[in-house]
């Protein structure tokens, strides 16, 4: 007797939730949800860059989907020309901001969450937890008491006082703490002691490197969430010059009431601003993906 | 050790524990002058800021509003995650990749330049939407709440539905051989092996959601520009801000105490109650 074995109706995919039979429905219901969402998460980006290269008094006539005339440069000319350049100087805060502190951030973060893995020391349980109390407090909360700090020592309105808070990142502790206990074993650190290395050597030279997936991670998330931080410049910064682009952007668009020549420069703005944004994420998207996933490990 | 530890703990005590204190002690003071234009002087008040704080009507309504707020624009932004992150998940949809990246971009984008950009996509002179946005108005009083959950969502849904997806990636698929077996089909996959085992990571964007809209700040801010609906105390965040540019800072810190306070036993108690349901 012969046991008739179906034949498979689809060869099992790379992916593991295996879908066991697919109908012509199953298929197209799957990607039209899909195929709607996308356009609905792409549309607004699509209608920023071909509103951004149009003649400004032309904003609003012709289809407003479809580029007409492509003065995209000469907008660009325009946004880095408007008052000397403010735009630009604006770009390179805060590529200091986000891109200084979120580098220096990852490193103090990474080496503290290294030690509450790896080192047994009195106060370690009690530190942890107050350091993840502080991933629980909300930023918005914190800005108004640091103004008033700063404010008593004379550095408000200053670079450091937007950069300096920016550097602590409770979150990329707990992060490192979950990745180095799992990642870098006991015995290496043993045997790099033997070979005479101190322990900040052992660190820099072994150690770091097996939590380099952990120090990007850390580094992405916090780029994200300075780059994000609207309230801290908002109320700590009285001085353009030290605007980072989002708040620059921010008081283009409150002034456009009075002066609608800015409306113009707002979007080319905004494009300029969320490229290098776009750019990097698209380069560094499959460590997005893992470090997303370290995330939810609890 | 100590060379590891120090750094981060003295910029987290800096920056992060003598805030909080600081905002709690001149919380307690009041601002006394002498007469109208007499020097102003800061004396104790004990909890008189915490009494204005609770008697004030604007600050309350803003809860309430920023309560209603999560409470529909967190289901409906989560729920969509989760259904594209099943669907990339299920085999059935082609060009993963792309969807993916399409999905996350947005993330890229700050609250605020998205707000800006979706505040010229309501405007009626500016949208492409002219048909929407001449018949309805959306920064009217009535929609302009919602208009902002669509600006939240617009930002965060691909990011909440890659957390997702990242931890349907790590189920081992051996667990999915006995559905298999038994005849279970992509629906009955999901609902009964793939959502209870990613609870974890839902828990975890649900806090972080909850979080986030409390701290509801540059979209309203924003959105003052396009929308006379949204007042200088729209979202507790705003009445923080506005009191503090006022300036009444005792008032403010009061303010986002209280704020802080909330939020914080509003995601502990979220985590409480679902640990106690057997939630790792």
């Amino acid at each position: 007797m012969t046991v008739t074995v179906p034949a498979p109706v689809r060869t099992p995919s790379n992916n593991h939730g295996g879908a066991v039979q697919t109908s012509l429905l199953s298929r197209v219901v799957p990607m039209g949800i899909m195929t709607i969402a996308a356009v609905y998460v792409l549309l607004p980006l699509w209608w920023l860059l071909v509103g951004a290269s149009k003649d400004q008094g032309q904003l609003a006539d012709g289809n407003p989907l479809w580029f007409s005339d492509l003065r995209l440069l000469s907008n660009l000319d325009q946004l880095f020309a408007y008052r000397d350049g403010i735009f630009l100087r604006w770009m390179l805060n805060s590529l200091a901001y986000t891109g200084g502190a979120a580098l220096l951030g990852t490193l103090l973060a990474g080496m503290c969450g290294y030690a509450l893995a790896k080192y047994r020391f009195p106060g370690r349980e009690v530190l942890f937890n107050v350091i993840l109390g502080g991933v629980l407090v909300p930023a918005t909360a914190l800005a108004l008491p640091l103004f008033l700090m700063f404010s008593t020592v004379h550095a408000a309105n200053t670079f450091w006082s937007v950069f300096l808070p920016s550097l602590v990142n409770p979150f990329g502790v707990y992060l490192a703490r979950i990745y180095a206990a799992t990642s870098v074993p006991d015995d290496l650190m043993e045997a790099a002691r033997i070979d005479g290395a101190g322990e900040v050597r052992t660190f820099f030279t072994v150690s770091a490197r097996l939590m380099a997936p952990a120090f990007l991670t850390i580094f992405l998330f916090h780029f994200v969430a300075i780059w994000n931080n609207f309230l801290l410049p908002l109320i700590m910064l009285g001085n353009e010059k030290l605007f980072p682009v989002t708040l620059g952007l921010y008081t283009w668009n409150s002034q456009a009431t009075q002066n609608p020549e800015l409306r113009g420069l707002v979007l080319i703005g905004a494009l300029v601003s969320i490229v290098p944004m776009i750019a990097v994420f698209l380069l560094l998207q499959r460590f997005w993906r893992g470090g997303l996933n370290a995330g939810s490990l609890k | 050790m100590l060379f590891f530890v120090l750094p981060f703990s003295t910029l987290f005590g800096l920056f992060a524990v003598i805030p909080i204190a600081y905002a709690v002690v001149q919380s307690l003071f009041i601002v006394q002058r002498t007469g109208t234009f007499g020097r102003a002087r800061e004396v104790f008040g004990g909890l008189t800021q915490y009494g204005r704080v609770f008697s004030d009507v604007p600050f309350w309504t803003s809860v309430g509003r920023v309560l209603m707020f999560g409470a529909v624009q967190v289901p409906v932004m989560l729920g969509l995650a989760l259904l594209f992150a099943l669907l990339l998940d299920s085999g059935l949809v082609r060009g993963r990749w792309f969807f993916r990246l399409a999905f996350f971009l947005p993330y890229a984008v700050p609250g605020v330049i998205a707000a800006i950009m979706w505040g010229y996509l309501y405007s009626p002179q500016l949208s492409p939407f002219t048909a929407v946005t001449s018949n309805v108005d959306l920064l009217s009083a009535d929609l302009v709440l919602w208009s902002m959950a669509n600006v939240v969502t617009w930002v965060y849904v691909g990011y909440n539905m890659l957390i997702i997806y990242s931890a349907l990636l790590a189920i081992p698929p051996e667990i999915y051989e006995a559905a298999k077996l038994d005849g279970a089909g992509p629906v009955r996959t999901a609902i009964s092996i793939k959502i209870p085992l990613i609870l974890p990571a839902l828990v975890l964007t649900t806090v972080f959601s909850i979080i986030g809209t409390l701290q509801l700040l540059a979209e309203p801010q924003v959105f003052r520009s396009f929308s006379s609906a949204v007042s200088s105390t729209y979202t507790p965040n705003l009445t923080v801000y506005s009191t503090s540019s006022v300036p009444n800072f005792n008032l403010a810190a009061a303010f986002s105490v209280v704020l802080a306070l909330s939020i914080f036993l509003l995601s502990f108690t979220f985590l409480r109650f679902t640990q106690r349901r057997g939630i790792r």
